[in-house]
């Protein structure tokens, strides 16, 4: 049987008593990722904190006066306080987020929604497909795989991007690539002649992925379109459905299952998702209603 | 000792299943073919008189964008095929592909090639439909690069 996980260090940890209550956090850095990504990396201004989250959780990030987007932990779990949140600029809320400087203080509520099930993993290869910016929320997922390395098979990244510069953790990939046994297949959609890796869409490195399907859990963030086929490639190749994990993406706003912002078929992303097995979100993934 | 390419075709994923006689056949247009990194492999507009099994390495497909350069649009590696523009009029190449890194393939004689698959049309039709789902799944590569899924309003 394959070995499991300490039980403690799976749970999911629940949100602060009034997870309507935004907590002080200080910003102790902004690191621009990318063009338009950017990471904070935030210490809670409570030193007695005993914030925890498990890995795919996310939380409400809130700049005071602007307003409050849901934004995936992207840091190790082990090293709370600190908490990571790697986002893009795109509207209001997150271009606010982006002027902030080292020393200001946002707003946290937190951790919400379900993680990615690490536990699950011991014994097994590990796929993980990330498409853009998806890297972000499935990085804590690698941090816990590369903790406990031996308890795992084959551990394999395929990662897409748009073009080599959008490559999010650069030199954090290139470290692990070197420090543990980990496969990490990197593609672009498109690049100039200097790049010297793989040019192609993410789901066309499935087929050729060392991993061994019969034994095989995936993980999966990206475009919804990305993550679909994807899902296709997997299933494809043998990959059973209900190892099959993926992070959806609607727009939450409360974060516990009230507001409604984000329902997603008879599920609500904040509260039952935001990771999914793919069999509870099959039969509505990809509907254009919803 | 001659080795024959047969044991190396049929492990290769592009012809996975085939008949040993359709192997055996096809065997006789193929020879081993090695690429040094960087090395150009064929240009745009010339003769397609060859299509390659690649066994190892990595091989780029590329065209010329005015302003950009030389752009990759795709690349090709161990287990996979590059080039089927051998099988349709006018035979000719519509991208240039330069090798990636040192690249070990299995490069096969188009004209011969087609002329067994006129003979046999058994093998045509195998040949065909290997290379019908090659062109499938490309085609659908293609549509979600064309989507740009990772770009800003994804």
């Amino acid at each position: 049987m394959a070995p499991m996980l300490e039980q403690t260090e799976v749970a999911a940890p629940g949100p602060v008593p009034d997870p309507m209550l935004p907590m002080p956090y200080r910003i102790q850095r902004v690191r621009q990722e990318t063009d338009d990504t950017f990471t904070l990396e935030i210490l809670p201004e409570d030193s007695s904190s005993r914030f925890s989250f498990a890995p795919g959780q996310f939380n409400m990030l809130y700049v005071f006066g602007v307003g409050e987007v849901p934004i995936s932990i992207s840091s190790n779990p082990a090293n709370v306080p600190l908490l990571k949140h790697t986002t893009r600029v795109v509207g209001t809320v997150t271009k606010a987020m982006r002027k902030l400087k080292r020393g200001e203080v946002m707003g946290i509520r937190g951790p919400f929604g379900s993680h990615w099930p690490v536990e699950d993993a011991p014994g097994r290869d590990v796929v993980i497909v990330a498409g853009g910016i998806g890297l972000a929320p499935l990085r804590p997922a690698l941090y816990r795989l590369m903790a406990e390395r031996e308890k795992f098979r084959r551990i394999v990244l395929l990662y897409g991007t748009r073009t080599p510069d959008d490559m999010l953790y650069r030199r954090e990939l290139e470290q692990w690539r070197g420090k543990f046994d980990l496969e990490i297949q990197v593609t672009v959609d498109r690049a100039a002649s200097t790049w010297r890796g793989n040019v192609g869409v993410v789901t066309t490195m499935i087929g050729r992925a060392p991993f061994d399907p019969s034994n095989t859990l995936a993980m999966l963030c990206g475009p919804e379109i990305m993550m679909r086929f994807t899902v296709m490639e997997l299933l494809k190749r043998g990959v059973a459905a209900e190892r099959i994990y993926l992070s959806a993406e609607r727009n939450m706003k409360c974060g516990i299952g009230f507001c409604g912002h984000c329902q997603y078929g008879p599920t609500f992303v904040c509260k039952d998702g935001p990771v999914f097995a793919l069999p509870s979100i099959s039969a509505i993934l990809g509907k254009v209603e919803i | 000792m001659i080795q024959t390419l047969e044991p190396i075709l049929r492990e290769h994923p592009f012809f996975r299943g085939m008949e040993d006689q359709h192997i055996r056949l096809i065997a006789g247009c193929a020879k081993n073919v090695r690429f040094g990194a960087g090395e150009v492999i064929f240009r745009e507009g010339d003769p397609a008189d060859h299509f390659y099994l690649i066994r190892e390495g990595l091989v780029s497909v590329q065209f010329v964008i005015p302003h950009d350069g030389l752009t990759t649009v795709l690349t090709v590696g161990g287990g996979e095929v590059l080039g089927w523009s051998w099988l349709f009029p006018p035979y000719r190449w519509h991208f240039d592909a330069r090798a990636q890194q040192d690249t070990h393939a299995l490069a096969f004689d188009g004209k011969c090639l087609r002329a067994k698959c006129d003979e046999d049309h058994d093998l045509g039709y195998d040949i065909y439909k290997r290379f019908i789902q090659i062109i499938n799944d490309r085609l659908e590569a293609t549509r979600l690069q064309l989507l740009d899924v990772y770009g800003t309003h994804a």
